[in-house]
């Protein structure tokens, strides 16, 4: 079975991020960039399923800017098999990346696709989701726990009050929770290995979908600032400010 | 045209972040109708009826709808649409789950996690774990919207008289079947609806040391929850990670026990209402954020606070 694994180009979750002073955006100038925390996560998991010998090959697939090969020879080194990259400059929102997704799946017909549940930049949590609708997969989001067996993906999901249960029928899409598994890194001779391995290049036009976004970023702005507190010298003088001053417990 | 409110529930009973997304779909103009699915779910729908401002309860009750799954309940969402100028659901796991698919099939663009209805299409939402905020405009003609629920007050649950009305729940998906729940672990409040939340990080210095903090958590009726430095030594569970990989919190009191402040952390518990830090270094970065700082060892000041706490009478609320 072919599992396919979309990631996602982000901010490195230890950056500070920084609203630029014009409130177009964030300032992502000189900034390091990694893989989504998330997709790792799904990568690694596409890989253990191969070193499981449930899986046959892994596909991974990245959107957006140049650069995005960058993280797709990360995937490569972790043990992807090789990669697609859909080429685009501008923004591309979750429905746009769902419906080029949808187009390579159809070419690539995977039994399986992995996603983080989120990226950790635009926070939306939406993708995979999406994805599922539009090809009328069954979906297993925020998964935690995974289990394949006669065509059939059991997932666990963390959901608000617990564990919840599913069963899909593959092919399936999965968007995978922190923890599903801890992802490797990438020893020095798989990175090397990586650099030989292909990237198919694509774009939205070839695929047939427009990148338009739908949504118009009008503004982005800091959040309110934190002004710090008062240092109190007790615990007493603490519980006593709680409950008298704050009025929060 | 009508704002759609899906509502979360126990079927008994609506969940209170159903009553929080109220309170921003009232905002966005229209009337208000409420979708309840589900397999005996009369309770909730009574419940969602009574909700002040809500004029109309849609039902879908059926065995399909057990488990709400989104393979099920999307459809019937795209099925409704057509009168709605607005999908609203709570950004919980449930409306994280089910949106996005209904989303897709209507070719709408979700606004996620919404912190602000700034007009019926311009809304604000946090990106970057809440380290920026974005104004979007939307120019999908059905908005779908999931609704921060610990931004918007809880609607009043008393004072509407709506109409109940069932709709048809469709076919069931072929390719899914639910296969149940496993409820928490524990009889304390989950991380991200908790009121109080007491989150231990590396100063810790064991997991054992944990049960500290879980007795003022259930003295205060509280949530644990942990940095990612004491998840990643193994000292507690990965779901208990407040921060930027883990799980946002916004309770109205946050204790941070032990943990420095690393960017990480702070991402995802800054939007708490009240935060206390307990740290014995007092150049740590926790403090810049601490509306009350305490410089002292955890390991004395921990239990003196769960003593003083029940000196001065304090309980869960």
């Amino acid at each position: 079975m072919k599992v396919l694994v979309a990631v996602k180009r982000v901010i490195d979750y230890n950056v500070k991020v920084r609203v630029k002073a014009d409130g177009s955006g964030v300032d992502l100038a000189n900034v390091k960039m990694s893989m989504n925390p998330f997709d790792e996560i799904a990568v690694e998991q596409a890989i253990r399923l191969k070193e499981a010998g449930v899986a046959t090959e892994i596909v991974a697939v990245s959107l957006g800017i140049e650069q995005c090969q960058e993280t797709l020879r990360t995937a490569l080194a972790m043990g992807a098999d090789r990669a697609i990259h859909v080429h685009h400059d501008g923004e591309l929102e979750p429905l746009v990346v769902a419906k080029l997704l949808k187009a390579i799946i159809a070419t690539e017909q995977p039994g399986l696709v992995i996603v983080g549940k989120q990226a950790i930049d635009d926070d939306c949590n939406q993708t995979g989701q999406m994805l599922a609708g539009l090809l009328g997969w069954p979906q297993g989001t925020f998964v935690s726990r995974l289990k394949l067996e006669n065509g059939k993906a059991l997932a666990t999901r963390e959901v608000d009050g617990g564990l919840e249960n599913v069963e899909l029928t593959l092919p399936a899409i999965l968007t995978v929770d922190l923890r599903l598994n801890e992802p490797r890194y990438a020893s020095l001779p798989n990175i090397m290995k990586a650099r030989k391995k292909p990237i198919e290049k694509r774009t939205p036009a070839e695929l047939g979908v427009d990148p338009t976004p739908r949504l118009k970023t009008l503004k982005v702005s800091e959040p309110p600032k934190r002004l710090a507190g008062v240092k109190v010298d007790s615990v007493a003088a603490l519980v006593t400010k709680l409950k008298q001053e704050a009025g929060v417990i | 045209m009508a704002v759609l409110l899906v509502a979360e529930h126990s079927n008994d009973a609506l969940q209170p972040a159903t009553l929080h997304a109220a309170s921003a779909a009232l905002k966005m103009g229209g009337d208000l109708h409420v979708l309840v699915v589900g397999k005996g779910c009369d309770g909730a729908a009574a419940a969602a009826a009574k909700v002040a401002g809500v004029t109309k309860v849609l039902v879908a009750d059926a065995d399909i709808m057990a488990g709400s799954l989104p393979e099920n309940v999307a459809p019937l969402l795209v099925r409704l649409a057509p009168g709605y100028s607005h999908l609203v659901a709570p950004a919980t796991t449930f409306g994280k789950n089910v949106m996005p698919r209904a989303a897709a099939l209507l070719d709408a663009q979700q606004i996620s996690d919404i912190i602000s209805v700034e007009s019926p299409d311009t809304f604000i939402r946090p990106i970057y774990a809440g380290n920026a905020l974005a104004t979007v405009q939307s120019s999908d003609a059905v908005k779908v919207v999931t609704v921060r629920t610990t931004t918007f007050p809880l609607a009043p649950a008393e004072g509407g008289s709506a109409a109940i009305e069932k709709v048809a729940a469709g076919e069931a998906a072929a390719n899914v079947r639910f296969a149940g729940l496993e409820s928490s672990r524990n009889e304390r409040p989950e991380l991200t609806s908790a009121r109080i939340v007491i989150s231990g990080g590396r100063g810790m210095q064991a997991g054992d040391n944990f049960k500290m903090l879980e007795k003022v958590a259930d003295i205060l009726g509280a949530a644990v929850g942990a940095s990612r430095a004491a998840v990643d030594a193994g000292f507690v569970p990965n779901d208990y990670q407040v921060g930027q990989t883990g799980k946002v919190v916004a309770p109205e009191l946050y204790i941070a026990v032990g943990i420095s402040g690393a960017i990480q952390h702070l991402a995802g518990m800054k939007d708490s209402k009240v935060i206390v830090a307990i740290n014995k270094d007092e150049e740590a970065p926790i403090f810049q954020v601490a509306d009350y700082g305490l410089v002292a060892d955890l390991f004395k000041a921990v239990p003196e606070l769960a003593e003083e706490l029940q000196r001065q009478n304090v309980s869960a609320r």
